[in-house]
């Protein structure tokens, strides 16, 4: 109230300002000078974008992908090319065709990879969700293995040339000995593991060692992978089937099969319980092991990880070899589950490709890539089903697969389709600094 | 050309950056705008160089209103720029660098280099530059890059200028030369805007002075104002930012460096045959302008330089050669210059990154397995010791203030048992508060018995911490003066030259004494 008391207060800071302002001090709050950054590595970058993006967006993107290839069926269709060709007289008809040839698709999808209403007992209606998750178990297990590359900031495009390799390991431990029933399993998924880590090794260990790029890498060993296998196959004495001209293996001893889970009648293996484990291994890896906290440690941030004394030229190669051995139980899945009758050089089919698009889909976390995988199992069990029952040709899946990637790599995209906010990673600095109220209010309001 | 603002407001989000401001710049005029970071400064600034559209407000030259899409825009209005950091092209010439935008082609399309050439000597001449226009810009010392940036803008008939923080990467010297620089382009009638939280700078050449403070214009001051009064706009209360300390008390030499020379993965001698020792208990402040080797120092020290030579011995124990969990494991702290890049995992939450560096082992892990419950227990203890202000243990560091953030590393730093600090600019981007706050850890460092090192290219924090202060200059220590020394000493030596009377070589044990 009193002007003595105003007036010794302004002397006071006036005094204390003094000081600061001699100092003539860099006064800085909230927000900082964003220090000029290198430029990351622009792969790195793209990952994190990627793996950035919500669960929502996963799903939009699913959404999405459906619904253009929806579109996709549409135009393609002959009834409705048809129909269209008179539009304008009798527009219903257009309509009532583009009606009939997408829910007919999609019918067929959901029948052929969930359940069949047309059968008579639950036992044989369900048959279509167990192809499902046969045909998802390898896709899990390599989704499993190139999400932990991703983790770790690689790109591990290589899950083909894994896969061959394991398969070959597994199948040459599979025909080759005659051990007792157990063991020989063990021991021949074993082998398989071991072959698809070693493959995915060597492309850690050059990177970690070289700074070869992952990417350039594992493309090439898949090359190798296949012409290697190939040759082999066409090899007698190696991989070829003794007393067969066909490059083709011989057949996996009973011992070293995966037994099927559910009984004969249905073909889910016992690669599926793997799988369930391998999902739990990966979790607790990444989030309750020391080894998982320095492969995402060095994937988000290398040069944090760098001066915080993690070798990341160790995470790198591990985390490859872990991710390998992964992707080499979806080799395992398909030469002892799958086609234990021997098997040729696309025994891959193209799992390891699709197990990248399993993986970004789910995000590079353990469930979601097992969602994932169940999802893309569905696909291909009921996509079959589409093709024979409505004559679409598969393809469509495939583009309705391709979709779901794009829309997943430009989730900006997805956002303003589905007027989405803007995910906010860094929501606004606080900008209210912890000072108090100005010098002149508290003065004034004494 | 008369430059007016009004009533220029601009949002991002709930937060408002500018909230109806308004200023005019004359001719011939500097007006200094005045300002913490985060202040608003910089969005104005983008606002008028088109990067940003203002959501309310109009921007005039000469009264006549203008509308900016881009700075293309505003530089053909006649607006120029001279950015913090430096917008060129390292391995162009000066010349090519200057037309670089607006390049005129002669017959076949052929660059009319000659044309930039003779523009680049017209304007160094105007104004005394003396920068060569077939100069590569990778080869040019900071300050002579930065008349080009200036040549660059004035090339494009720039009438306003706006210089962002032009001071920060200049030693003293340069800066008194941009000032006259400065004076100079006023007096030919350019408007000047000169963006700065530096109250001397802005007392020595502004004409006008508007003070910003959280999005708003607090106030408008004359340029005979007083520090206090600028301060006192500024931050809106008042400010201590000599840490309280007692004299130290150093004891033996801790860390000796001897002969330590360092090369750049590109071959280029970062370090130059660098001798120091840091007794127990004292602070080393390695002062010296950005890029003169600091960084790679204290990266040699933690073994994160791959090219070392010479030897760096902690309590006689040699650490050159070690990787860097050996260095650690060897009783370093370490608090890198750059938080985001080499501190902190944004991503991870502030538990994670207060284990960032312990993961191998007892007590955060235990065969193999992360021990979560220890982890968190001792978060919840950092984050209460160290005061940081998050919702909980579990938010990514990324979402925290850059103070918040630095107490986050500091807290991970000084909870291992510790045998030597190296701290590389350990306030740099921080608030008032957070200032104090790191400045009273080192110092409990330091009296604790631990050796310090402070890297530091502000002079204040040089002051405020050092009980001896190393200059260094092109990879190598100019010379190592006691704490205290006067700044006009320590300009000089940061240009790389010995000061008149050379300063006594400082001894901790006869100050102390």
């Amino acid at each position: 109230m009193s002007q003595e008391q105003d007036g010794a207060q302004a002397s006071v800071d006036e005094s204390a300002l003094q000081q600061a302002g001699d100092a003539d001090v860099a006064l800085e709050t909230g927000a900082q000078v964003p220090p000029e950054q290198q430029e990351p590595n622009r792969w790195n970058e793209a990952l994190r974008q990627i793996m950035g993006g919500s669960v929502v967006i996963s799903i939009l993107a699913v959404v999405l992908a459906l619904i253009v290839g929806a579109i996709l069926i549409a135009v393609t269709d002959p009834g409705v090319q048809q129909a269209a060709g008179y539009f304008f007289s009798r527009p219903s008809d257009t309509f009532e065709a583009i009606w009939n040839v997408v829910s007919g698709a999609y019918t067929s999808l959901f029948q052929g990879s969930i359940y069949n209403f047309g059968r008579p007992t639950f036992a044989s209606g369900i048959r279509p969700f167990m192809d499902t998750l046969t045909y998802a178990t390898p896709l899990i297990v390599a989704g499993l293995g190139v999400g932990l590359g991703f983790r770790t900031g690689m790109f591990n495009i290589g899950g083909q040339g894994q896969m061959l390799i394991a398969a070959a390991f597994c199948g040459w431990v599979g025909w080759s000995f005659d051990l007792p029933p157990v063991i020989h399993l063990v021991v021949a998924v074993a082998a398989g593991v071991v072959g698809g880590a070693l493959w995915a090794g060597i492309a850690g260990v050059l990177k970690a060692r070289t700074g070869a790029h992952e990417v350039i890498v594992t493309i090439m060993l898949n090359w190798i992978a296949f012409y290697l296998i190939s040759y082999l196959l066409r090899t007698p004495g190696a991989l070829q089937a003794h007393g067969s001209n066909n490059p083709k293996s011989p057949a996996i001893l009973p011992n070293a099969i995966l037994p099927q889970i559910l009984g004969p009648q249905y073909q889910l293996h016992f690669g599926f319980i793997i799988a369930i484990a391998a999902t739990i291994f990966v979790w607790w890896l990444l989030e309750r092991s020391s080894l998982g906290f320095k492969f995402r440690a060095v994937g988000e941030n290398p040069h944090a990880a760098r001066v915080a004394g993690i070798s990341v030229n160790s995470a790198i190669i591990w985390s490859m070899v872990i991710g390998g051995g992964l992707v080499g139980l979806a080799g395992v899945d398909q030469v002892l589950g799958t086609t234990t009758g021997g098997f040729g050089s696309a025994i891959d089919a193209g799992i390891g490709f699709d197990a990248i698009t399993v993986a970004l889909l789910g995000r590079s976390r353990p469930l979601g890539t097992f969602i994932a995988g169940v999802l893309f199992g569905a696909f291909k069990a009921g996509g079959f089903l589409m093709q024979a029952a409505n004559s679409i040709p598969i393809d469509i899946v495939l583009v309705v697969q391709s979709l779901i990637v794009l829309f997943i790599a430009a989730p900006p995209l997805v956002r303003a389709i589905f007027r989405l906010p803007k995910p906010g990673p860094r929501p606004p600095r606080k900008q209210k600094p912890a000072t108090p109220a100005p010098v002149a209010e508290e003065v004034a309001a004494r | 050309m008369k430059l007016e603002l009004r009533g220029i407001t601009k949002r991002f989000g709930s937060l408002t950056a500018n909230d109806h401001i308004s200023l005019t710049v004359e001719p011939g005029e500097i007006h200094c705008i005045l300002g913490e970071n985060g202040a608003g400064k910089s969005t104005l600034m983008n606002v008028l160089y088109g990067l940003l559209e203002a959501d309310e407000g109009e921007i005039l030259l000469d009264d006549v209103e203008q509308r900016f899409d881009g700075p293309g825009d505003a530089m053909k209005a006649g607006i120029g720029m001279v950015h913090q950091h430096f917008m060129l092209i390292p391995v162009f010439t000066v010349a090519e660098n200057v037309m670089l935008g607006h390049e005129s082609t002669g017959f076949a399309g052929f660059l009319n280099q000659n044309q930039a050439r003779a523009r680049v000597r017209d304007i160094s001449s105007r104004f005394g530059f003396d920068v060569d226009p077939d100069a590569l810009i990778e080869d040019l010392p900071v300050g002579v890059q930065q008349r080009v940036e200036i040549i660059k803008a004035l090339s494009r008939d720039a009438k306003v200028l706006v210089f962002d923080e032009p001071t920060a990467v200049l030693t003293p010297q340069e800066t008194d030369e941009l000032m006259s620089i400065m004076k100079q382009l006023r007096d030919a009638g350019t408007a000047i805007v000169f963006i700065t939280h530096k109250l001397r700078e802005v007392r020595e050449v502004a004409d006008r002075i508007t003070v910003m403070r959280l999005g708003k214009v607090v106030g408008e001051a004359s340029p005979s104002a007083s520090n206090a009064e600028l301060a006192s706009l500024m931050v809106g209360r008042s400010v201590e930012l000599t840490v309280q300390k007692q004299p130290a008390k150093p004891g033996e030499p801790a860390l000796t460096v001897k002969g330590l020379t360092v090369v750049d993965p590109i071959g280029q001698l970062v370090v130059n045959n660098v001798d120091f020792e840091v007794h127990a208990g004292e602070v080393l402040a390695i002062a010296g302008v950005q890029g003169n080797g600091q960084t790679e120092l204290t990266e040699a020290i933690l073994g994160l330089q791959p090219r070392v030579k010479g030897s760096i011995a902690l309590d006689g124990k040699e650490l050159t050669g070690l990787n860097v969990r050996k260095v650690l494991d060897a009783g370093v702290g370490f608090i890198p210059e750059d938080r985001n890049e080499d501190g902190l995992v944004a991503e991870f939450s502030i538990a994670e990154n207060l284990m960032l560096d312990r993961a191998d082992g007892a007590p955060f892990a235990k065969g193999g397995s992360l021990q979560l419950r220890f982890r968190n227990t001792f978060a919840t203890e950092k984050v209460r010791e160290f005061d940081v202000r998050a919702q909980s243990i579990d938010t990514p560091v990324g979402t925290l203030s850059g103070g918040n953030q630095q107490k986050v590393v500091l807290a991970r730093e000084l909870s291992r048992e510790l045998r030597l600090l190296v701290a590389a600019q350990p306030t740099r981007g921080l608030d008032v508060g957070s200032i104090e706050f790191v400045h009273k850890r080192v110092i409990e460092a330091r009296d604790s018995g631990i050796p310090v090192v402070v890297v530091s290219t502000e002079l204040d924090e040089v002051d405020a911490l050092a009980d001896r202060i190393a200059v260094m200059y092109r990879g190598g220590i100019v010379g190592i003066v006691p704490g205290g020394t006067d700044r006009e000493t320590l300009g000089i030596m940061m240009a790389g030259e010995q000061p008149e009377t050379p300063a006594p070589q400082g001894d901790p044990r006869g100050e102390a004494a």
